[in-house]
């Protein structure tokens, strides 16, 4: 039993990041510099990260060497592989986006450690095996978040950020009492650990209900599933773009990744009740999602509603639990982290460029910008799921899913919910970059080509990950193994009892 | 002796509620506290809870409690004092800003960009 340091350089090599960065005050050019170069390493131990397990399978840590079920471990699945190495591809282009974009002022009062603390939350609770490790690393990066939200000051940003901080703080308070309901009925608080106490679970099943509505609560208000996404439209429309991007991307991920991890390990004795549960969330969540999606013609807020539908379609495939199901919802999920920051930073530069929100407000702007309006055009087909873009396969393999359920309602909610996608973005597309503009617009002068350069970047990374998405199967269907067959998580611990 | 600190828990948990359905900014923020207090007495009693035993394994220590709840409510309740004092920071600022601690008031300031 070696202890292994790789499966935590994900979460240490940002923290020391940011932490030197304390230290050197505040200087904006050498954050900026750390930052990226922290971010480049990142992705080279994360893609290191993904071959090493696609090679050995699942690496475990066992932290201060203490052995599995007592001590926490760091389970380093593909499932957190890819989802590490997609954070740390999203991260890279967001700081470099930032350069341009976030403004001086802020880059002086700490933006880049608070970005770099947050990784070090996300990319932690992605690789924990430990259930209340997982409630810390969420605290670690809802507290940067608090801080990212508000930085700055502007009024919005003080009054949305005060209600994203309750909503947050209550719902964090209701994962505490989840896990000490599920401790007092486990007496475990390794995950592998309880999947393997709880198949064999025979005592009532009403705790255990009480115990997955508890969950669902928590990381329902996370990730932004009906009827608790409340307070998202709000929150994430207040600050600026790139933490817009940073939060719509990787924040409710984390929630998705929560509620499929718990419910594929823990709650398995009651399937046909809590999946149902959760699929019909999904799908309320996909129609109000598609509703606010078509309501606005805000740019911002347009997006802010596809990410719920994206939620929506993700969970819809986590909660079928099978095969496909699950290999569909890992694609997608790792897509619509890429796409959705892509397009959060392309709406960016136009915001910028502009010094307008709405889209009714512009036009006529493929003149000045033809490569900017192509991408946004490349990026909607993929959003939507067209092929051969990523979303195409996720979608395939969820509605197959759906389908061979029985749940034919879900299926084609789902097929429809793509149509409205592309009819609220490609409005986007539309009044942005075609016609002519109501008034005249003055461009604003500014230095936008480290802005275009990381928009742009997201996009190619999609559009490749879309055309090799034939190539990459095997790690999919690897990273959904843990999800379909749960015991193959807990595996570790089999050497160990 | 567990029912009675569930019963705390539920009284702490329930004015937690209240408070953080009220308007003024102070009170929503010593609501969540309340919150964070009830919770971990929750999770303390989720332990069970004994009366004069040690939390060690030892072979001479026949009657132990189990320590990690203890630990469980340690950490939190660092979390919650690092969230404590930065509501409070953050109600600071908006009472500055937005010159009320009203949440009444705060609606509708204009999204300016």
């Amino acid at each position: 039993m070696t202890t292994n340091i790789l499966p935590m350089l994900p979460v240490i090599l940002p923290f020391i990041a940011g932490v030197i960065m304390l230290f050197i005050g505040k200087r904006p050019m050498p954050h900026r510099i750390i930052s990226a170069v922290a971010g480049l390493i990142l992705i080279g131990f994360a893609a290191f990260n993904i071959y090493y397990v696609y090679i050995n399978g699942t690496m475990v840590t066992y932290l201060g060497n203490w052995s599995a079920p007592f001590g926490i471990s760091v389970v380093y699945d593909m499932t957190a592989a890819l989802l590490v190495f997609t954070t740390s591809i999203v991260m890279f282009f967001v700081i470099i986006y930032s350069f341009q974009s976030i403004g001086y002022e802020r880059e002086k009062y700490y933006y880049y450690p608070m970005v770099l603390f947050m990784i070090t939350g996300i990319n932690g609770a992605f690789t924990t095996g430990d259930l209340f490790n997982m409630f810390v690393f969420f605290e670690v990066f809802l507290l940067a978040s608090y801080v990212l939200i508000t930085l700055g000051s502007r009024k919005v940003q003080l009054q949305e950020g005060f209600k994203y901080l309750v909503v947050n703080i209550v719902s964090s308070n209701f994962f505490l009492v989840g896990l000490a309901y599920l401790y007092s009925v486990t007496g475990s608080l390794n995950m592998a650990d309880i999947h393997i106490k709880l198949s064999s679970y025979e005592g009532s099943l009403a705790i255990m209900t009480i115990i997955s509505v508890v969950f669902i609560f928590v990381f329902a208000t996370k990730a932004g599933l009906f009827p608790l996404y409340f307070w998202m439209p709000g929150s994430y429309s207040a600050p600026p773009i790139p933490v817009i991007a940073l939060f719509g991307a990787l924040l409710t991920k984390v929630g998705v990744y929560a509620i499929a991890r718990t419910y594929s390990l823990f709650f398995t004795t009651d399937v046909a009740y809590t999946h149902q549960i959760l699929l019909l969330l999904a799908l309320l969540t996909i129609v109000a999602g598609c509703i606010g999606a078509l309501a606005y013609t805000d740019m911002k807020q347009i997006i802010i509603y596809n990410i719920m539908i994206a939620i929506g379609v993700i969970i819809v495939g986590f909660s079928m639990m099978d095969y496909a199901g699950t290999v569909g919802a890992m694609y997608y999920l790792i897509h619509d982290i890429v796409i959705k920051a892509a397009l959060f930073l392309l709406i960016g530069f136009i915001i910028y460029r502009t010094g307008k929100n709405d889209a009714a407000d512009l036009g006529g702007l493929i003149k000045q910008h033809p490569v900017a309006g192509w991408m946004f055009f490349v990026a909607s087909l993929s959003l939507a799921g067209v092929p051969p873009f990523p979303g195409f396969f996720g979608k395939l393999f969820i509605v197959e899913s759906a389908f061979d359920n029985g749940h034919a309602i879900a299926a084609v909610i789902v097929l429809l919910s793509s149509l409205i996608v592309l009819y609220s973005i490609m409005k986007i597309f539309i009044k942005v970059f075609w016609g002519e503009p109501v008034e005249p617009i003055e461009l604003k002068n500014i230095k936008s080509d480290k802005l275009l350069f990381s928009a742009i970047g997201l996009v190619i990374v999609s559009t490749v990950f879309g055309l090799s998405a034939d190539f990459l199967f095997p790690i999919f269907e690897m990273a959904a193994e843990s999800f379909y067959n749960p015991s193959s998580y807990s595996n570790y611990l089999m050497g160990v009892e | 002796m567990e029912l009675v600190t569930i019963f705390l828990s539920g009284i702490l948990i329930a004015s937690a509620t209240y408070l953080i359905l009220s308007k003024s900014v102070l009170r929503i923020i010593i609501g969540l506290s309340i919150l964070s207090h009830g919770v971990h007495l929750m999770i303390l009693t989720m332990g069970q809870l004994k009366r004069g035993s040690v939390p060690v394994l030892d072979e001479a220590v026949t009657s132990y409690s189990d320590p990690l709840p203890q630990a469980l409510i340690l950490t939190a309740i660092v979390i919650s004092f690092a969230l404590t004092s930065y509501s409070l920071v953050l109600l600071l600022r908006n009472y500055k800003e937005l010159g009320t601690d009203n949440t009444e008031d705060m609606k509708g300031v204009p999204h300016d960009d």
